[in-house]
């Protein structure tokens, strides 16, 4: 009751200051839309689709994807801001449940996310996507659970590279080889025996093969129940696992 | 109100492969009773931050134990947290909120209902006069302005005690004396403070009692008065830049001069300051005539000679060698 009551109130809060400033989500949406109108006729013409709607069904599912991948970047430096500024410090010397202090601000990234994926959903409809609302849910659903997984790593990566540069570059070290080896750019289907073999072991390739069968119609696939399973189970790991530990280690931080 | 014993704090600090260990505080013992404003004195990196982070829950102690509002630290953080308010140097605010959305959201992270908090909002607002720009942006905000909404945040609970890093570093005189007249409020209000400051006037006027931290050790405890008296008699200082001139003397010549001055006999002790010297002495009036005397037989000439009371800085000095005023 009291995580949920606290959660809530720091989604509210860090939701609050984000929605302050229009501009920046705007911006945020510049990249993954460029991305659907530019690419998708790239993938379309390598793939031999013939239709737009074929292509926006396989694309439309890795931009998602790419999207929950790197969606962790801008929480890790936003954390990094927070620590900085004192905020955290503040927050947590205050009773506040300290799973409700991570998990509402990686709340507020899971809400953003979705939001994009909707914006991404609806030009996808503009320019020739066909799939039921139903469906978009579920890919909404593997979506946010990406996010969750995808935050929550680079949080644990900022308690251990305390500067931004550094951040940077590590979190590109660990989150292109992520989103690769998910298909984001080329679909896995058409990857090499072994690049399948270790992407087996990728969550967010689970999650991206998932949102494909959802966005081709085969919502009652196996792989879409399994990669919402997967993708469940590593998220509460990972939110734990990160709050645990970043209450544990960030006072060397800011000592 | 606050029972420390041998609190200890150790750093592991990794740099170019080799570890090394950095003793932050090593077992400090004090104790504040209710209603005081309590003063923890010492240069920087001498352990005050550590040891109040300790206090306030941010940091886990390595060893010893402290109590809070007869909560044990150790055992019931969480309980004690409840107890405190807590406002650290740096501040804890985004540039882009506001002071009433943060009042209103703190106070309610303390457990306050959403029409309670806003309540509680609006009279830290009153109480602290942040009415003409609490719905701005907090980037705009002065040094002071920013430093009062801390307070206020850290103060919006009120909690039975509170603790305060360095309230007035970086602000100017009357943001300061108003910063002293707030924490005096406070302490009328019932709440018990402890604070840290690096500033002698700070802990000489607005502390009821002190504690002097050196290198992760308490070297001095009591009111800024005892501390004084325990310096009995007068501090003569003794300039010795040559006059007229802003070239400093001789190493040699200053050591010459504490050598001739520490032989007199109404000198009870020297310490050398670069080119000054300070000495203690019981009696100014009868020490000067004496000072110029063996000066001068040296063929020394001082540039200036002024006589005072002991200060803080003069006990931080008999106790570690040092001098504490930058």
């Amino acid at each position: 009751m009291k995580l949920a009551r606290d959660t809530w109130l720091t989604l509210q809060y860090e939701g609050g200051l984000l929605t302050r400033s229009p501009i920046n989500i705007a911006i945020s949406l510049l990249q993954p839309v460029t991305y659907l109108l530019l690419f998708t006729p790239f993938l379309k013409s390598v793939m031999g689709v013939s239709t737009y709607s074929g292509a926006y069904q396989i694309y439309v599912p890795s931009l998602l994807t790419a999207m929950g991948v790197f969606s962790g970047m801008f929480a890790g430096f936003a954390m990094l801001a927070a620590i900085g500024q004192g905020v955290i410090g503040r927050f947590r010397v205050t009773p506040l449940s300290r799973v409700g202090l991570m998990l509402g601000r990686q709340l507020v990234f899971v809400l953003l996310t979705c939001f994009q994926g909707v914006v991404i959903t609806v030009i996808a409809l503009l320019f020739g996507l066909r799939t039921p609302v139903i469906d978009v849910v579920v890919a909404l659903a593997l979506l946010a659970l990406m996010v969750l997984i995808g935050v929550s790593i680079s949080y644990l990566l900022a308690i251990f590279v305390p500067t931004q540069t550094a951040l940077a570059n590590l979190m590109n070290g660990v989150t292109e080889p992520l989103a690769l080896l998910a298909g984001v750019l080329i679909p896995l289907s058409v990857a090499p025996l072994w690049v399948r073999n270790v992407a087996r072991w990728n969550p967010f390739a689970w999650g991206a093969n998932g949102m494909r069968a959802v966005y081709q119609g085969n919502i009652g696939a196996n792989v879409v129940w399994e990669a919402c399973a997967i993708l469940a189970v590593i998220a509460v790991i990972a939110v734990t696992a990160s709050s645990r530990l970043f209450d544990r280690e960030i006072e060397i931080e800011i000592a | 109100m606050i029972e420390a014993s041998g609190l200890r704090k150790t750093y592991q600090v990794r740099r170019r492969r080799k570890t090394t260990t950095v003793d932050a505080v090593r077992g400090v013992d004090f104790s504040v009773q209710r209603g005081e404003i309590f003063g923890f004195l010492g240069p920087n990196g001498a352990g005050k931050t550590t040891t109040l982070r300790m206090l306030t829950t941010l940091l886990r102690p390595d060893g010893g134990d402290a109590t809070i509002a007869g909560i044990d630290l150790r055992r019931a953080p969480a309980q004690v947290r409840m107890q405190i308010g807590f406002v650290a140097q740096q501040g804890g605010t985004y540039n882009q909120s506001n002071a009433r959305r943060d009042l209103v959201h703190q106070a309610r992270m303390y457990g306050a209902s959403k029409s309670a908090a806003q309540e509680q909002a609006a009279a830290a607002i009153a109480a602290f006069q942040l009415e003409s720009f609490a719905d701005r942006n907090i980037g705009t905000y002065s040094g002071g302005q920013r430093r009062r909404l801390d307070v206020a945040l850290g103060v919006i609970h009120s909690p039975q005690v509170v603790f305060l890093d360095e309230p007035t570093v970086g602000l100017d005189p009357p943001s300061r004396a108003r910063m002293w007249q707030e924490v005096r409020r406070l302490r009328d209000h019932g709440m018990t403070i402890f604070l840290t400051t690096h500033y002698l006037d700070e802990a000489d006027a607005l502390c009821d009692r002190i504690s002097i931290i050196d290198a992760g050790l308490i070297v001095a405890e009591g009111t800024p008065a005892d501390l004084k008296r325990e310096i009995s008699g007068d501090v003569v200082i003794v300039d010795l830049s040559t006059p007229g001139t802003a070239g400093a003397p001789e190493p040699v010549t200053v050591n010459e001069a504490a050598k001739v001055l520490a032989e007199q006999p109404c000198v009870r002790s020297c310490e050398t300051i670069e080119h000054t010297l300070r000495l203690y002495a019981d009696s100014a009036a009868t020490a000067v005539p004496q000072v110029m005397r063996a000066l001068s037989v040296k063929g020394i000439e001082p540039g200036a000679i002024e006589t005072r009371r002991p200060s803080l800085d003069d006990v931080f000095l008999a106790k570690t060698g040092r001098a504490l005023a930058e």
